[in-house]
């Protein structure tokens, strides 16, 4: 007879909310105003969430619940979806819908919406994503569905009815403990993560993905109370002067003296 | 107009940015409040030139730092624009406070001009974002993007004692090893690579920034490659945006997201040995050296002055 380490009391689900983000080795251009999100040449689920993904996937494994992997995007970042899981990830919600003129309002209602449908009360996600490292999402939607908010976290594993974390903090590190609903936003870790081995790869490609809409969702998501007017390249820097050998040093400082002023 | 600022804290002490807010939300102009989280640095605050009334807010709950507990006390006292610091906890504070009062927030600007017109850095630095608010929001300031204001303020000073639900515990501080300052809060930074060849070396890098008053960086390959150097020391993309006066990289060669963090310096120093290094194109004054020729003549050079 097969033994179940799982905790019978315990039928909590865990979400982690991945955003696909152009690979930070992507070459961002502008076009017509906006980032050519067509000439990115690799897209990638956004650093900081894959730490977050580990440790939901590791609270998975210590029997803190079933795990569902949701985001909001365009159609493309089903992909990462499959990839997470190719990795252990039970189900996976897509919210479908371009969000690239969204405010942080109208996504986190999108989000708080999802995590309802999929009944989640113990939330992982990254601390930003990295296209518009804001950091705005974990934290206002932990205040929309009422859930303790934990940034910076580094670890996090189940503490007896809760949660234990290790948190950033201005003078070093705090554990912390929480209990449900909370939020975790993941700062980059100490721990390896997780690649897909071939097993994880059949597996994952057998999974259906639930995708919805917005509406689908009950969620009208209003207007956007912030307009965008450009997008433009950063400014191109004149070219610098160049000096070779280590005894061009003593010019150098005086220059960062004289000319620029900084020293 | 009504702004209102959340001061940043440092300690038991008022931080320096909250200044920087209140020289941005001048430009602005309108009525300032300033909100001084647990009452930390009330009476500094309310000499901060511009700010008409300061708000000390005591209550149990900020004896530890639960961005929903002190949200909660806050949100009803922030009315208008809300301005905070890019910092991690002025991000967070922020993006609940903004959830609570139902309006947008957007993070980490590098200006703002008349109409609400805001800008900031997307992807990291690798493209620029210009926008406008329709009305009330929450926004988050880059340190040192802003000019500070004065402090020749007389602002009324009023003490609220409101306390809310503390739902993070705090079982153990952890106080960082060594007081080294933080590359974000830094004017000026000297970075090294993998081009350094080995992490006991970075104790050169220290002693160069310790003649300037400096803070040591690294970049991502460094930080990927040793175990001795933190991911807090990491500058670019996966790790912070800085725009310090002065940057200085030591053996990094400049890879992309490398650049998308530290580009937008005020000057840029690079050295390397290798001459058709991507990080001369953003430098100011490129060396090509390597760095056991170079460092030595740096920091006696700088010791001069």
């Amino acid at each position: 007879m097969r033994i179940y380490s799982r905790n019978v009391r315990d039928t909590m689900t865990i979400a982690v909310l991945l955003k696909q983000v152009p690979d930070t080795t992507a070459k961002i251009t502008v076009s017509e105003g906006r980032v050519d999100q067509g000439s990115v040449s690799k897209w990638s689920t956004s650093p900081y969430d894959e730490y977050a993904l580990e440790y939901a996937l590791q609270l998975k494994e210590s029997g803190a619940g079933d795990l569902v992997a949701i985001t909001c995007g365009p159609s493309r970042s089903s992909k990462m979806l499959t990839d997470a899981a190719a990795v252990g990830v039970d189900s996976m919600l897509h919210v479908e819908a371009d969000t690239s003129e969204m405010d942080s309002k109208q996504i986190q209602s999108i989000l708080a919406a999802a995590i309802k449908h999929c009944g989640a009360d113990v939330i992982l996600c990254g601390k930003q994503a990295a296209d518009t490292n804001s950091g705005s999402t974990g934290p206002g939607l932990a205040s929309l569905i009422g859930a303790a908010c934990v940034g910076m976290v580094s670890e996090v594993s189940m503490n007896g009815d809760g949660f234990s974390a290790l948190r950033g903090s201005p003078s070093g590190n705090e554990r912390v403990v929480v209990s449900k609903p909370c939020l975790f936003a993941f700062d980059k870790a100490g721990t390896e993560l997780r690649r897909p081995n071939v097993k994880g790869i059949m597996m994952a490609k057998k999974k259906v993905i639930e995708t919805v809409s917005p509406g689908d969702l009950g969620v009208d998501i209003g207007e956007s109370g912030i307009k965008i007017q450009a997008h433009d390249s950063p400014p191109e820097k004149p070219p610098g002067q160049k000096f070779e050998g280590a005894e061009s040093v003593p010019t150098v400082v005086a220059k960062l003296r004289e000319e620029a002023n900084v020293i | 107009m009504n702004i209102t600022i959340i001061a940043e804290t440092s300690g038991n002490q008022l931080h320096s940015v909250t200044s920087q807010l209140a020289g941005a939300a001048g430009s602005l102009g309108g009525t300032i409040t300033l909100l001084c989280p647990g009452g930390v640095g009330e009476s500094e605050a309310s000499e901060i030139s511009g700010v008409s009334k300061v708000v000390s807010l005591k209550g149990d709950c900020f004896s530890s730092f639960d961005s929903g507990a002190w949200s909660a006390v806050m949100a009803p006292h922030c009315e208008g624009v809300v301005i905070a610091s890019s910092s991690p906890t002025g991000r967070e504070l922020a993006s609940q406070i903004a959830s609570k009062l139902g309006v947008p927030v957007v993070q980490d600007l590098t200006e703002i001009g008349q109409d609400l017109k805001m800008t900031r850095s997307i992807y990291s630095g690798k493209a620029v974002e210009t926008f406008t608010a329709s009305g009330s929001c929450v926004i988050t300031l880059r340190q040192n993007a802003f000019e500070s204001a004065g402090s020749d303020g007389n602002a009324e000073l009023i003490t609220v004692d409101s306390t809310s639900e503390v739902s993070v515990a705090v079982k153990e501080a952890m106080a960082k090893a060594g007081e080294r300052l933080d590359v974000s809060e830094a004017d000026i930074i000297i970075s090294g690579g993998r081009g350094m060849g080995d992490p006991a070396n970075f104790s050169h890098l220290n002693e160069v920034a310790d003649v300037i008053g400096a803070a040591v960086g690294a970049s991502r390959a460094a930080v990927d490659s040793w175990d001795e150097i933190p991911h807090s020391m990491q500058v670019g993309q996966t790790g912070k945006t800085v725009n310090p006066s002065l940057y200085i990289a030591v053996g990094i060669s400049g890879a992309i997201q490398h650049l998308a963090g530290m580009r937008s310096s005020k000057y840029i120093v690079a050295i390397n040995k290798d001459p058709d290094a991507p990080i001369f194109g953003v430098a100011d004054y490129g060396i090509v050296a390597t760095w056991e020729e170079a460092l030595p003549s740096l920091k006696e050079e700088l010791a001069k002055l």
